[in-house]
């Protein structure tokens, strides 16, 4: 017997929940204690009095494991509303990140302009490196990574995704 | 307002919640809750003899009463040991509230005697969880931590103390009607989803209602909605173990339970069915069998108070999250008002009593040994009448019980469903009987499993509690045997219950009476003494060694595939069929 496993789907959850001590924790062990796989995860406060905080979860999962995954998340009690971005319609994906790479003669030319091409911005520079910042989806930041590996990648940050509904209602 | 200690807030707010009884045992983080206990005097404290007992009693105490059973123990050990019973209310959507102390806030982190991260390892296995560690907020934990262990989906609620929060001073006061930021369970369903659900009900032809624990949950008044529903219809109903109760037994509608244990019409109606209204069930592996087999041609209307139970695991046609006992009303109410007539459910009905003559719950007679379903349906005979609330344990015991006692009322039938916790039966039975002080309260229990509890003996002692165990002793721990004579070929790893104490005598040893049943011949002499004894009397009740539990329905098969008999059984699985629970 072998075991089996069935086709996912990669979907952008949005979570917004109380900002109490453990809601990570409360989360983040749902996903593990049943099973479901997380890709990245992001959270931050986002109101003024910081009772609130919006967790990002992007995860892959079969249809009806996706139903299930949301209404887990929506049963946690200090859990607010969970939208789940994908399946609502268009929606804005970014990401953040903080690329070191050595920068000494010709590649140090040729990181500069690929940095340009990619919108990446110098945050930090040494006469041998360099650090950019690079926001974007996933895909064009992973290009970035992988063409910074060949002329010189030192090391990646990266904040995982944060996504929002395109349009004017709220999640 | 004047302060108190954290320790006498927590008591004071446990009176403003209606607590007569607390199920727990002390110990150096939680001794300031234990003085104030003392000093005030107006909660009855339940001294168990291991934490998990002080779960399992509070949840029988809950299952009997509807009440939410409450639990105190110390930090570390007292919480770990707790949390079998904290998982098996959350599985079986048990209300119950439990105090766990914790370390001083500023110990919190050090591993310091009798420190665990009671929070971290109950986060997953309880409805919500609180380290409290402001005794101004103490209060306001308690009256919500109330609020979510019994409105919703009930379950088992932690709150976790740290001694310096037990001994610092705050203000309390009793707080108004809750509500919550972010928890507002459903009550009512929509009215399109019930006309929906109404319309689908008159247009079938072979409906059936597969009803379970929810309905408990939602109070006595949804299994009379039930019963109301059931009448309007016409249809039949099953249940689930956790359901039995709901709709009497002794009733021609009712099809006895479903699943793994079910009966042999009960499983055929519902896979033949062209219409299921689930109430207050979750389709559980034990119910469903194969998922891909499970009622085939059906259209599927659940009704469940958590969201997240719909669409778990069978697809459904028409989710209603709603109470079920608000659900059933809208649609009696519904139902009368449109004057709909009683469908005819005449052919349905004549191809089930077809199945029911199968009579597959029937055994092989023996006039040597006794057969241990023939051991419960004596000790039905003898108790019915009374009323009697049943605890079991796990295992062939449970099963038979649920097989052949009959329940006709709610609230009577307390066994742990979902974790299957061995040791469950005693501690429950003794939480039962203190909320039922005048029922007459039987554990049903196997000989393998009573052990896993047995210190508890002491405790119905000290109580003065007149508990019936009633052991039915095959010398095996003999579902293990069963599925080990199933699926590999008799080889009994491990399932012998060697060493067994003389039970009788231990028994006698705690202070109750033992009864010995050896012989089909002393049975009902045997209950009747056990029954006149006005004290806790444990019955050894020898019963044939290898009996198996039948109906089954195989783990992997469908509900069509039932074992009914002893001559059906291969001995061998494939890997796949090995491979599921």
């Amino acid at each position: 017997m072998h075991i089996k496993s069935e086709t996912a789907e990669r979907h952008t959850l949005a979570v917004i929940v109380d900002n109490e001590p453990g809601i990570l924790a409360r989360i983040a062990g749902l996903f593990t204690a049943r099973g479901y796989n997380i890709e990245s995860l992001t959270v931050s406060e986002i109101t003024v009095d910081k009772a609130v905080s919006r967790i990002t979860i992007v995860t892959s999962a079969s249809k009806p494991m996706l139903e299930q995954i949301v209404a887990q998340l929506d049963r946690l009690v200090p859990v607010h509303k969970v939208r789940d971005l994908t399946a609502e319609g268009a929606h804005v994906e970014r990401e953040l990140a903080l690329v070191k790479v050595r920068g000494v003669g010709d590649h140090r030319i040729e990181a500069l302009r690929l940095a340009d091409v990619y919108r990446a911005r110098v945050v930090d520079a040494t006469t041998s490196s360099f650090v950019f910042e690079v926001t974007g989806g996933t895909e064009k930041i992973d290009k970035f990574v992988e063409l910074m590996s060949e002329v010189g990648l030192i090391e990646v940050a990266r904040t995982g995704i944060v996504a929002i509904a395109r349009g004017k209602d709220a999640a | 307002m004047t302060e108190k200690s954290g320790a006498d807030i927590l008591v004071e707010a446990l009176c403003d919640l209606g607590v007569d009884v607390i199920f727990g045992y002390p110990g150096g983080a939680v001794l300031p809750i234990y003085d104030a206990l003392f000093r005030s005097g107006r909660i009855r404290h339940v001294l168990v003899r291991h934490e998990q007992a002080a779960t399992h009693a509070a949840e029988g105490y809950a299952r009997s009463t509807g009440k939410p059973g409450v639990v105190l123990v110390t930090s570390g050990p007292g919480a770990t040991n707790a949390v079998t019973g904290i998982t098996d209310a959350l599985l079986d959507s048990i209300p119950m509230v439990v105090i766990t102390g914790q370390v001083p806030t500023a110990l919190i982190g050090s591993d310091a005697f009798q420190e665990a991260d009671t929070v971290g390892i109950t986060r997953h296995c309880t409805k919500h969880n609180y380290l409290v560690k402001d005794p101004a907020l103490l209060g306001g934990v308690i009256h919500e931590a109330f609020h979510i262990a019994t409105s919703g989906r009930p379950g088992p609620v932690v709150i976790d103390i740290p001694k310096d929060v037990q001994v610092a001073t705050a203000a309390y006061q009793k707080p108004g009607p809750i509500q919550h930021k972010t928890y507002r369970p459903a009550l009512k369903a929509d009215r399109s989803d019930i006309e929906q659900a109404i319309d689908m009900l008159a247009a079938a032809e072979r409906p059936i209602f597969y009803t379970g624990g929810g309905i408990i949950n939602s109070g006595p008044a949804a299994s009379l909605l039930l019963h109301e529903l059931a009448r309007l219809t016409g249809a039949p109903v099953t249940s689930t173990l956790m359901g039995l109760g709901v709709f009497p037994a002794s009733s021609p509608q009712f099809l006895g339970m479903l699943g793994m244990h079910g009966t042999y019409e009960a499983n055929m109606a519902m896979n033949q069915a062209d219409l299921i209204i689930a109430i207050g069930a979750r389709f559980d592996d034990r119910v469903t069998g194969r998922l891909d087999a499970f009622s085939p041609n059906s259209r599927k209307v659940h009704i469940d108070v958590d969201r997240s139970s719909i669409n778990k695991t069978v697809r459904i046609d028409l989710g209603i999250v709603a109470d079920a006992g608000h659900a059933m009303e809208d649609m009696v109410r519904i139902w009368k008002a449109r004057q709909h007539p009683k469908p005819d459910t005449a052919e349905w009905w004549r191809r089930i009593q077809g199945w029911r003559a199968v009579q597959c719950l029937n055994f092989p007679q023996d006039n040597e040994v006794i057969m241990p379903q023939r051991a419960v349906r004596a000790l039905w005979e003898a108790t019915h009448a009374r009323e009697p609330i049943i605890t079991t344990e796990v295992g062939q015991h449970q099963m038979w019980a649920a097989q052949h006692f009959g329940f006709e009322k709610p609230n009577k039938w307390l066994t742990s469903g979902g974790l299957g916790t061995m040791g469950y039966g005693l501690p429950a039975a003794i939480g039962a009987q203190l909320g039922n002080p005048n029922a007459l309260v039987i554990d049903i229990a196997g000989e393998a499993s009573i052990q896993m509890n047995i210190q508890e003996l002491a405790t119905a002692t000290q109580y003065r509690l007149p508990v019936k165990v009633f052991i039915l002793n095959n010398e095996y721990m003999g579902m293990v045997r069963q599925w080990q004579e199933l699926t590999y070929e008799s080889r009994y790893a491990e399932s012998y219950s060697d060493s067994l104490p003389d039970f009788v005598r231990l028994a006698e040893a705690y202070g109750w009476k033992g009864i010995r049943i050896e012989h089909p011949d002393q049975l009902d002499a045997g209950i009747a003494e056990m029954l006149a004894h006005d004290g806790p009397v444990m019955v050894d009740c020898m019963v044939a060694k290898l009996a198996n539990c039948f109906p089954m329905i195989p783990s992997g098969a469908a509900h069509t595939d039932m074992i009914l008999q002893a001559n059906e059984v291969s001995g061998t699985m494939d890997d796949e069929a090995k491979a599921l629970v």
